[in-house]
């Protein structure tokens, strides 16, 4: 008894002694800038700014590979937090949502095929998708599923929608999407051209009610020229250009152009 | 006759041939023919034409930009309509192609002349180039460049030419028709493609549930020195040229970026050869195939078709849907790809259009993994496809390669052994994509 009590005794004191003494010497000098940054950082290891988490940014910023404002989910109020501990002026982030460029629900766009299988968006896209347009949404909701803020969700009819409100503009389903429908634009552009198809106008009328034709009529309509077509056959604002005017939503004759304010204040009244 | 050896796993299938009976026949000139420029392996093709011009039969629409392509020829008469993106049945997303509008007389372009119907005039060289101009691609599916085929590397002698006519996968019968209707001219082709590439000896392989093409391939050799015949147990995949090298010749490809030439031999489908032959006698390039238009239509048949022409319109010639129709799959029912619409056109790999009705078409929600091991059992590469398919369904792509899923071969008999019905093969060519995309991304970031 007094045997063991004494052998596991002086063991543990003597180990005790030797890692103290270990931690001492051989002890890792870390910027202590960085267990601070990670300290403000959301801690959400979402990857949005391409670094492994949170902590893999921490050390960027420190190393220099990365700007203080780089965390994008935090903004502004991140980046003010890093810059000082970093000791630097903050450059303001400019707040991004994604934007879903397809409305073409099954209300919307016809279905021409049934899909079973695989329950992912790439392994539909592989296929063709199971709806005419070979350009829009997929509709399993891969999205929704990368998406780690809950920020977005899929309509009844089967197209993902994005609470702006809570985006974070981590890109997270921006690299999800096969279809490469979802782009991140400035929060405060909120006219949307909501069609991704390359599709002739009378093609795209036979699969999709909400397809973009490109009539010209918003390229025309528009005072400040921020619309253009690209490659003759897709309407595509110049975000830099536009000032939500909203002249654009009026005239299209087929709806694919969408005002977000216009919805934001319906929802309000 | 060759004493061949097991394949190891694969499976056997009721082979379902019921158009093994129907000769082959003309389908017609279609309303609309639309030639992709990406019809085989490699580099697309670049379009030549413009809309307006009147082209003609054999005239090449499309040409091929580097070494691993081949190019594009009109298949019949007209005018092109218009060079547009179309939807691509096999890359499942739209790409260029030349849209023609046929006049219905099927002229010749002046630029074809009748060549030799002696393969001892022509050297090694010429047969390359012949194939290389009738933008010729192995007929079997896979549509690889076949000058490129025969032109195997100079410290990779050729010892051996597989001339592949198993026709493994379930319903289709264009390669066993062609066999029994154009033997001969199978065999010039197959000779031709010898003398290219410098192989002594050739073997003619085929599976022992078709006995009328062995009879006329066994009268085609007879007397032709270095041709032998090879017959076959039934089995999937024996088809596929790694599992055929190994079936007949007991030597194993080395894994990717191993091919054949590593072994010394080269695989060549039977449409190849027959197609091969016209263009050296002839002179008239790639501008038709035979495909197996079968399942549930009113006639199951074989037809001699225009490349170009829409799924839609080989359906109606076979006599229509014969009850609902639940899945259209361009290739085989084990390898071939379901397409989501049929107003897409027939390509150069295009073997077969299989129907199959509503209540043929496996519906069911797959359930959990019992860990049976007989898609390990099965799989003819030797592969974990559990393993594989857990990691891809967890988005673990980096440990998937390490269970080499680039190796996969796709041939589907994982899937279709499965108990649990669980999309096995879906799951690793998921992965597979995800692993080629990773390194793509990694090959730009080291560039740029």
């Amino acid at each position: 008894m007094i045997e063991a009590i004494l052998t596991l005794g002086i063991s543990g004191l003597a180990f005790g002694v030797l890692l103290g003494v270990a931690a001492r010497k051989f002890r890792v000098e870390q910027d202590p800038r960085i267990s601070k940054i990670i300290e403000v950082l959301p801690g959400a290891n979402c990857g949005g700014c391409g670094f492994p988490g949170c902590s893999g940014l921490a050390a960027a910023i420190v190393g220099g590979q990365a700007p203080v404002n780089a965390c994008t989910v935090g903004g502004n109020a991140v980046a003010e937090k890093v810059a000082e501990i970093m000791g630097v002026q903050a450059l303001a982030v400019a707040a991004k949502v994604a934007v879903v460029y397809c409305q073409g629900s099954l209300d919307v766009a016809e279905k021409k095929a049934e899909y079973v299988g695989i329950e992912d968006c790439r392994a539909l896209d592989q296929l063709g998708g199971v709806k005419g347009c070979p350009y829009g949404c997929l509709g399993l909701g891969s999205c929704v599923k990368a998406c780690k803020f809950g920020a977005m969700y899929m309509s009844p009819q089967g197209i993902p929608v994005v609470i702006r409100e809570k985006c974070t503009g981590c890109g997270a389903c921006v690299k999800a999407c096969p279809r490469k429908i979802i782009e991140l634009v400035p929060a405060d552009k909120q006219v949307h051209i909501l069609c991704r198809s390359y599709d002739k106008g009378p093609q795209v009328r036979k699969y999709c009610k909400l397809g973009c034709i490109a009539c010209q009529a918003c390229v025309r309509a528009c005072p400040l020229k921020a619309i253009s077509t690209d490659r003759g056959t897709l309407a595509r604002i110049d975000y830099s250009l536009c000032d939500n005017c909203e002249i654009c939503v009026s005239k299209c004759p087929v709806k694919t152009i969408v005002s977000y304010k216009v919805r934001e204040e319906k929802a309000v009244s | 006759m060759l004493r061949t050896r097991a394949l190891s796993g694969g499976v056997h299938l009721d082979d379902r041939k019921i158009s093994s009976g129907k000769p082959v026949e003309f389908a017609g000139i279609p309303p609309e023919i639309v030639l992709f420029m990406s019809q085989h392996t490699g580099a697309p093709a670049k379009p030549v034409v413009k809309a307006g011009d009147h082209v003609l039969a054999g005239q090449v629409v499309g040409e091929a930009q580097s070494f691993v392509s081949a190019s594009v020829h009109a298949s019949t008469s007209g005018t092109v309509k218009a060079v547009e993106d179309r939807y691509h049945p096999i890359l499942a997303k739209p790409s260029t192609a030349v849209v023609i509008e046929p006049d219905g007389k099927g002229e010749i372009w002046e630029g074809i002349a009748p060549g030799s119907d002696d393969i001892s005039t022509l050297s090694p060289e010429d047969i390359v180039k012949i194939a290389r101009n009738a933008g010729l691609v192995g007929l079997g599916g896979a549509a690889f460049p076949t000058a490129v085929k025969l032109s195997p590397p100079k410290d990779k002698p050729i010892d051996v030419y597989l001339l592949n006519g198993a026709e493994c996968e379930p319903y289709l019968t264009c390669d066993a028709r062609l066999m029994v209707e154009e033997a001969d001219e199978i065999v010039f082709g197959f000779r031709a493609m010898m003398k290219a590439v410098g192989a002594p000896r050739g073997i003619v392989c085929i599976e022992d549930n078709k006995p009328e093409a062995i009879m006329a391939m066994e009268r085609a050799i007879s007397g032709k020195s270095g041709i032998e015949l090879c017959i076959l147990k039934t089995r999937y995949p024996q088809g596929g040229e790694k599992q055929l090298i190994q079936v007949v010749l007991g030597r194993e490809v080395p894994p990717p970026p191993g091919l054949p030439f590593d072994v010394g031999v080269v695989v060549s489908n039977v449409g190849t050869a027959y197609s091969l032959a016209k263009a050296i006698r002839t002179g008239m390039p790639l501008v038709d195939r035979v495909v197996t238009v079968t399942g549930a239509v009113g006639s199951p048949s074989n037809f001699r078709v225009l490349l170009g022409t829409p799924v839609s319109f080989l359906i109606e010639k076979a006599g229509g849907y014969t009850g609902e129709p639940g899945k259209v799959i361009m290739g085989g029912p084990m390898m071939g790809i379901s397409l989501p619409r049929t107003d897409v056109p027939v390509l150069k790999g295009t073997t077969g259009i299989v129907v199959m009705t509503k209540d043929e078409v496996n519906l069911d929600k797959p359930l959990p993994c019992i860990r049976c091991g007989r898609c390990v059992d099965s799989c003819p590469l030797r592969l974990l496809p559990v393993w594989i398919a857990a990691y891809s369904d967890r988005g673990m792509y980096e440990e998937a390669e390490k269970y080499r899923a680039l190796d996969c071969c796709e041939c589907g008999v994982c899937a279709y052994r499965c108990p649990s019905r669980r999309p096995l093969v879906q799951s690793i060519r998921l992965a597979k994509q995800a692993i080629m995309e990773e390194r793509r991304a990694r090959a730009q970031k080291v560039s740029g």
